[in-house]
């Protein structure tokens, strides 16, 4: 391969410190890529760890290991670490990792951005963890911080509001470097509509991540004023507004849901032709469909509120406008299975994370339209229903879209093949155990649990009792992947160029384990399309 | 209602093998006990099959693909297949007409849901950390509803009390509100300290208590049902929002009015019992009268 010999005239390029100064310093894509995926691997077991905790407490109805208000940091805590600290990085990984090597970049557009945007979130977690140590505990109004309840927090709700600061401010500077990037940096021949998905559906958002970060850091801007400064944006007695937060916060939270969701369907976008041996069913669809989610998050934030006591022409407008997201959706599950139709199939550990992505991921989509309907909605609102709803659309959703990714490109990061038949264990493993975690919650919410109490009644008992066994079985299964995943790192079978025999993009042209630097000349027209096939 | 504890291991076995047992109480949502309720459940009910049946045709054919075109099996590509613009318009279109079946008696009972107007009964509700308040409007009597001693007990850290051994576990108040069936109540629901919400699942009213606003719900118990109904708060409310439950005691309207009348007499005794002009009662609902119900 022309460009094997090409990198090995270059390889004086490839300096770089040794030990811990290497990581501080690094501006390179790959090492920022891997240092965003580890912090990820670590605040999923630290938000697990939590999750765990909750689980224990619910076993079984009377309270055995916590304090009430302990109980409500935990459940505060573990959102806040699994969305900013798990889930979001994770993606921010994978981009770094991925993107110039998909468009034929040799790095990051803005590298030394790059360094500092990563650098700063263990600061922000070390403060937000750091409140469970502090007089008064951790924050305990939910992860959806409304006021009047969160400003009755105390000492942590300054270093709350300061590590989210932290936290937006990386998201928004990994954003403006994912647009930047993919705006300038393709290579000649890579049009728009000739990018992978995963690209597609990072740059959409990209610009979610900007619109509505510094609307997250105003609310939550307001709330410290309201505490510390004598203002009254969300205080009734001072002529403010408690629901004008939750307005603002949402107009934040439900793109963000899809921050959280949309580089999943990139991903699984990826994975699915390749192990179909096909090319992905309706390509330019698939963009529509997330542009067009994309734009209708924008507009069906109230759909979180509906309890709250709006006007009915409110509650009319958000209800429709929710339901029509249904059907972007729609198009995608169905161009997924269009893709496997009339493929030839095989189920790698990628493949088999990918529909368990689909298969699970569709549940989560059917509560979600069940949530869309508002009267309905007053029944499940609030209660484990929701619960149930969201951790379907983030855990078998997201979490196992990250995993099924990690799998996919792992032996083109590393070189090696990792352990199938582990990999095949933790897939079989979690699949099974984030089912019974999770569905019987939907038994609790409908039978009238409400979410965030630490103690239920016993009519509860039972279901709570399988879904912390599955709880406690799902999280025992996932120490699994930074095993297998240090194994690969360490040795393994030499991985090919291609990895998979039907892979198609740019990142399989180069070899596994890719150089330092990518593509430090374009990749040739040649090249680009015959990569592009999609 | 179930109350014994099967024992740690065999419940969850238990639950597996017979979920049919207790299906009515623990897999559901209940129809409740008003038209409302009724049409919110059948509006549950109705997107539940409708998401059963889509799932029954998208899983089928995931499950078909996966067993269907199988490498191993020497399932050979088609990878001229990317696209196909009749399917495309038909999976687009299909789910509209589907979400409008589904808009259309959802809107219906969204505004049925609306219209509190021709109360003949209003009762204002507020939330406290982390008790409800309730007041009779023009009637003078008020209640102050909180968690039950004996759960109370039980739900303390380390009480060594076991939960099954209490009736109604965190599902019982030293004082129920009381209302008439047959009688469209009107709810003004507000909160004195941070955001609660007034949850009752047989009446399908789910509205949030927020200091400084005042909302409105309502609601027609079929006439002819009594009994005493359970719910919860539904929204966090600091360190006791589960320890806070809304229990509703339906009367017919002769013996609600015959309560209303006790309340009063009983309230009229403290009063004079206390006989000093400070004890102005109405203004806080502190001042419920303990006995009569």
């Amino acid at each position: 391969m022309a460009y094997n010999d090409h990198t090995a005239a270059h390889d004086h390029h490839d300096h770089k410190p040794s030990g811990m100064w290497r990581w501080l310093s690094t501006t390179n894509h790959k090492d920022i890529g891997t240092l965003y995926l580890i912090f990820s691997c670590v605040m999923f077991f630290v938000g697990g760890f939590m999750a765990m905790l909750i689980r224990m407490e619910l076993f079984k109805p009377g309270l055995q290991f916590f304090d009430p208000s302990l109980f409500n940091s935990l459940t505060t805590v573990h959102a806040l670490a699994m969305i900013f600290g798990a889930v979001m990085p994770a993606w921010v990984g994978l981009a770094n990792w991925m993107i110039p090597m998909q468009i034929g970049a040799p790095d990051m557009a803005l590298p030394r951005m790059n360094n500092f945007s990563f650098w700063i979130l263990p600061f922000a977690f070390t403060l937000l963890l750091s409140t469970f140590f502090i007089p008064g505990g951790a924050p305990a109004g939910g992860w959806t911080l409304y006021p009047p309840l969160v400003l009755q927090g105390g000492n942590s709700l300054p270093l709350t509001i300061f590590a989210i600061h932290l936290m937006g401010a990386s998201s928004i500077m990994g954003a403006i470097n994912v647009i930047v990037t993919i705006m300038n940096m393709r290579a000649p021949g890579m049009t728009l509509l000739r990018m992978p998905l995963f690209v597609w559906t990072w740059l959409i958002t990209a610009y979610l991540l900007i619109a509505v970060m510094p609307v997250l850091a105003g609310a939550v801007t307001m709330l410290l004023t309201d505490h510390f400064f004598g203002t009254s944006f969300f205080s009734a007695s001072g002529g403010g507004d408690p629901v004008m937060f939750q307005h603002i916060f949402w107009f934040f939270g439900h793109p963000e849901v899809y921050i959280l969701i949309l580089p999943a369907f990139g991903v699984v976008s990826e994975i699915i032709p390749t192990f179909s041996r096909k090319p992905l069913f309706g390509y330019s669809a698939m963009v529509y469909a997330t542009a067009s989610i994309a734009f209708l998050s924008f507009i069906v934030w109230a759909h979180h509120m509906f309890t709250v006591g709006m006007p009915l022409a409110a509650e009319l407008f958000f209800m429709l406008s929710t339901m029509l997201i249904a059907i972007p959706t729609g198009v995608k599950v169905f161009n997924w299975c269009a893709t496997m139709w009339r493929g030839s199939l095989s189920f790698e550990p990628p493949m088999l994370f990918a529909l368990s992505f689909l298969f699970l991921f569709t549940i989560g989509g059917f509560s979600g339209l069940m949530l869309a309907m508002a009267p309905a909605d007053f029944q499940y609102q609030d209660t484990y229903f929701v619960v149930a709803h969201f951790h379907y659309v983030l855990v078998p959703g997201a979490i196992f879209a990250i995993m099924g990714g990690v799998y996919y490109w792992l032996p083109k990061w590393t070189g090696h093949m990792y352990n199938m038949t582990l990999a095949k264990w933790h897939f079989w493993l979690s699949t099974i155990f984030v089912n019974v975690l999770f569905f019987p919650q939907h038994f609790l919410g409908l039978a009238g649990m409400p979410r965030r109490i630490p103690d239920y009644s016993t009519q509860f008992a039972d279901w709570n009792m399988v879904s912390s066994l599955g709880g406690f079985a799902f999280g025992l299964s996932q120490v699994l992947f930074p095993i297998i995943i240090i194994q690969c790192v360490r040795g393994g079978e030499k991985a090919t160029d291609r990895v998979w025999e039907a892979a198609h993009g740019l990142e399989w042209e180069l070899p596994s384990p890719p150089p330092y630097h990518s593509w430090e000349e374009a990749p040739t027209l040649a090249v680009v399309e015959h990569g592009a096939e999609h | 209602m179930m109350t014994k504890n099967l024992g740690w291991l065999a419940t969850p076995l238990l639950t597996l093998v017979a979920p049919a047992a207790h299906a009515e109480w623990a897999l559901n949502m209940t129809q409740g006990i008003t038209a409302v309720s009724r049409s919110v459940y059948g509006l549950h009910m109705l997107a539940f099959w409708i998401c059963v049946w889509i799932g029954v045709f998208v899983f089928g054919w995931m499950i078909y693909s996966i067993v269907a075109f199988r490498h191993s099996k020497g399932a050979v590509p088609d990878a001229k297949l990317v696209h196909n613009t009749k399917a495309e318009i038909i999976w687009t279109t299909l789910p509209v007409l589907i979400l409008i079946g589904l808009a259309v008696p959802a809107t219906k009972t969204l505004i049925e849901t609306d219209d509190a107007s021709n109360s003949q009964l209003t009762i204002r509700v507020t939330g406290y950390q982390w008790k409800w308040g309730y007041e009779y409007v023009g009637t003078g009597v008020t209640l102050l509803s909180t968690l039950d001693e004996k759960s109370n007990a039980a739900r303390q850290l380390g009480s060594g009390i076991d939960p099954f051994t209490v009736e109604h576990y965190l599902l019982n108040v030293d004082h129920a509100l009381v209302v008439p069936a047959g009688t469209k109540v009107r709810l003004l629901i507000t909160a004195q300290d941070v955001i609660h919400s007034w949850w009752l699942p047989v009446l399908a009213i789910k509205k949030d208590a927020i200091p400084g606003f005042v909302n409105e719900a309502w609601f027609t118990i079929d006439a002819g049902t009594v009994g005493t109904f359970r719910g919860q708060c539904a929204e966090l409310c600091g360190r006791d929002h589960g320890f806070m439950p809304i229990v509703v005691e339906v009367k017919s309207k002769d013996d609600f009015d015959a309560w209303i009348k006790g309340q009063q007499a009983a309230s009229a005794a403290a009063a004079a019992a206390a006989a000093a002009p400070e004890a102005a009662p109405a203004a806080t609902p502190a001042a419920a009268p303990a006995k009569a119900s």
